[in-house]
């Protein structure tokens, strides 16, 4: 077998939906079902998984750092906003795909500021960015509303058939089929050549232009798409809350976005995911029990989990099921730790 | 690498929001409290959360015989938690009443929920004028910041302060204060020499205040959210302006009560015109400062008054409709309620569901080693002038 045969028949062999990623969505699905009560938190947990995406994008495939990735959240989300506000374009569909793009431009513009310097720089350069559009919205407060944010923004019906209700059940499963449709395009991207390049690259950046990848034209792709899908999250934000205020811009979101990936784990995409469904619920658990100190507890939980270390985590919590599928099936079908965790 | 762990992992997840899912009690009036209880507004949180408690130990929770039940939720001062944490009380918690509201945006997050849920909003904070007219169902037991703006507006011109600069923090609250101050103060023959607006996050005072100290005014207006009094004041004095003879005026948030003992001597001689003080000489006011300074170990602040009256008008309209809970029942029930509240007489406006309140100019002295806002002189019955619908 030659050497590029084996690559492709491996990338391949990657790409192939496996049984439990399946299960993954049916369980997401299926939550709408299971927990009619809770539209809202969940539609906060997709706008965020979404959000999260897209730093996996560039942080776990392509190793670009960004503590200002707000930047491109609160560009969809006031882009969003004003395009219903003044009813440029009142369709939410459209309306999302054009925040998403203004999101883009964005990215594209400031992807070669990011490209040219290493880690340390990098954080510097997005969180400045993040800092100076926080600042610009907050000085031109005549077209965002400034801290009072946009006020009155009201939403059309999707496609003109699904009208956004109260109890958020609209807003639920419109954010639930944006973020699926996304994560296919993800997929579909990190599974391509493209994708196993930035591998590379993330890897040994002088390694990858040696065997002629174009390193920083690569770079600039990922994060162009990145900035697009963080401009989706922030206009999904907008369209499923109606409001749009300085706080998309906020560092924290920027701040608690790395920590939800940390959480995840980076680079196999469902991190993401999975982190945004622990990291809120730990909120709203704490949230709950204690008003006024959650941010201790949630401050303890991260420490202690960094500390104990994801890998064992996941060991403890898959004891139980494994016990049973040893029983039920045998001792090849238990569910193993992930390699990249294994220590 | 498997991702069938990981999945594992989120279905333990999904079992944990099971857990959460609320436990419906059965015949007990809920209220739903959003306030911020971290970031740069908690210490209003904390006053007007302290202040429910302490008049529901005074009074017991329970009235026309059903129990009432306090759910507190942080929303951080953000709009959209609020929006989300109120839609959530409402939709999940079946809750009788939303209350609370640290700031504007907060309180303007919420109201379209109200009218859709027919639920009264009882905002116990945000001042600024418009937000009772974003929805029929919502009551404020705050003060609007046209109340005391027009007054130390008319006040200065007529006390011989005849150039003034202003600070005032950029959103609706301070633009609400700037401008009913400057109306009534120019109206009154008075001149505005600088006008410059602080951004609301984490603003630094020092810049502004050369800026200030240069066009040197008789006085400086200012307004900021209660909670950045404290540091205006440690910056104002830093940069000299008291002993350049500038003197600091404006609505009372500035010298709230809760950070004004911390300020020094700079802030003596400020004039402010407000809806409470801490001083206020009744005995209603004196029995609950003492209660409150009891149980929590510190002065009550202008919020602490806006919480305890605010849990008290849903008292008094509960007892009205005999416990029913109909929104607009509970809504008629609360127009037109009076009563003797710790900062004097205050009315519920049945036109505007607004407070109408007495207004005190007061002057920052040292009583008993301690500063205190010492009234002396009185508007009564104060209306919001800030309607847009007149």
């Amino acid at each position: 077998m030659t050497a590029a045969s084996d690559v492709s028949s491996h990338a391949i062999a990657r790409a192939r939906w496996r049984p439990a990623e399946i299960a993954f969505w049916i369980l997401a699905l299926s939550c709408a079902f299971l927990f009619p009560s809770r539209y809202l938190i969940m539609t906060d947990i997709l706008r965020l998984a979404l959000f999260t995406l897209s730093l996996d994008l560039i942080l776990g495939y392509a190793g670009i750092v960004s503590l200002g990735h707000a930047a491109f959240f609160g560009v969809g989300a006031y882009s969003a906003g004003l395009l219903a506000l003044h009813g440029i374009i009142n369709e939410p569909v459209i309306a999302l795909v054009a925040a998403g793009l203004v999101a883009m431009v964005l990215g594209f513009l400031t992807s070669f500021l990011v490209i040219r310097g290493v880690d340390l720089t990098r954080l510097m350069v997005t969180l400045g960015i993040a800092l100076l559009l926080e600042a610009l919205a907050e000085r031109f407060s005549n077209i965002t509303g400034g801290t009072d944010g946009l006020q009155g923004i009201e939403m059309q019906p999707i496609l003109g058939l699904f009208a956004f209700d109260m109890f958020g059940k609209t807003g639920f499963f419109y954010s639930l089929i944006v973020l699926f449709l996304l994560f296919l395009l993800a997929r579909r991207i990190v599974n391509s050549p493209f994708g196993l390049s930035l591998r590379a690259i993330k890897n040994n950046p002088l390694r990858a232009s040696a065997i002629g990848v174009p390193v920083n034209r690569r770079l600039i792709a990922i994060y162009t798409i990145a900035a697009f899908y963080a401009g989706i999250a922030g206009a999904l934000f907008t369209q499923t809350t109606a409001l749009a205020s300085l706080d998309v811009f906020a560092f924290e979101r920027s701040a608690d976005l790395m920590l939800v990936l940390v959480i995840g784990g980076t680079g196999y995409l469902y991190g993401g995911l999975i982190g945004a469904v622990v990291f809120k619920m730990l909120q709203e658990l704490f949230q709950t029990i204690t008003p006024q100190y959650w941010l201790f507890w949630i401050g303890l939980v991260l420490v202690v989990m960094v500390l104990v270390g994801r890998e064992r985590i996941h060991r403890w919590v898959l004891w139980v099921p494994n016990l049973v599928i040893r029983q039920l099936f045998g001792r090849k079908a238990v569910v193993a730790v992930p390699e990249s965790d294994a220590p | 690498m498997s991702i069938r762990s990981q999945i594992l992992l989120a279905a333990g997840s999904v079992a944990a929001m099971l857990a959460l899912a609320p436990a419906h009690a059965q015949d007990s009036i809920k209220i739903g409290l959003i306030l911020p209880m971290t970031g740069g507004q908690a210490s209003t949180g904390k006053q007007i959360d302290n202040a429910v408690k302490l008049y529901m130990q005074q009074n017991g929770d329970t009235v026309a015989g059903k129990k009432i039940e306090v759910i507190l939720k942080d929303d951080g001062a953000v709009p959209d938690n609020t929006k989300r944490l109120a839609q959530e009380l409402i939709v999940n918690e079946k809750v009788n009443f939303i209350a609370g509201f640290g700031v504007t945006p907060a309180a303007l997050a919420a109201a379209p929920l109200a009218t859709q849920a027919k639920i009264p909003e009882v905002v116990m904070a945000a001042g600024t004028s418009i937000i009772t007219e974003r929805s029929p169902y919502i009551v404020r037991t705050s003060f609007t910041l046209a109340q005391s703006c027009t007054i130390i507006g008319d006040w200065a011109a007529k006390n011989g302060i005849k150039k003034v600069a202003t600070l005032t923090s950029d959103y609706a609250p301070g633009n609400d204060a700037l401008n009913f101050f400057k109306q009534n103060f120019t109206a009154g023959g008075g001149e505005i020499v600088e006008e410059v607006k602080v951004p609301l996050q984490n603003p630094d005072f020092a810049p502004f205040l050369q800026r200030m100290k240069d066009s040197k005014p008789d006085a400086v207006f200012v307004f900021v959210p209660a909670g950045q009094g404290g540091n205006f004041m440690k910056q104002y004095a830093e940069r000299g302006l008291d002993k350049a003879g500038i003197k600091v005026i404006g609505p009372g948030d500035v010298m709230d009560d809760d950070l004004l003992n911390g300020m020094g001597d700079a802030a003596l001689g400020t004039v402010t015109a407000h809806l409470y003080s801490a001083a206020h000489p009744s005995a209603a006011n004196k029995e609950f400062v003492a209660a409150y300074k009891k149980a929590f170990g510190q002065r009550p602040g202008f919020m602490a008054v806006g919480g305890y009256d605010g849990i008290r008008l849903i008292y008094e309209a509960l007892k009205k409709t005999g416990g029913k809970t109909d929104g607009d029942a509970l809504i008629a029930a609360m127009k037109g309620a009076k009563w003797e509240s710790p900062r004097g007489p205050i009315m519920i406006d049945p036109e505007t569901r607004d407070i109408v309140q007495n207004i005190y100019i007061r002057k920052v002295e040292k009583v008993d080693g301690e500063l205190y806002n010492v009234e002396f002189a009185t508007f009564e019955a104060v209306k919001d002038s800030g309607k847009t619908k007149k």
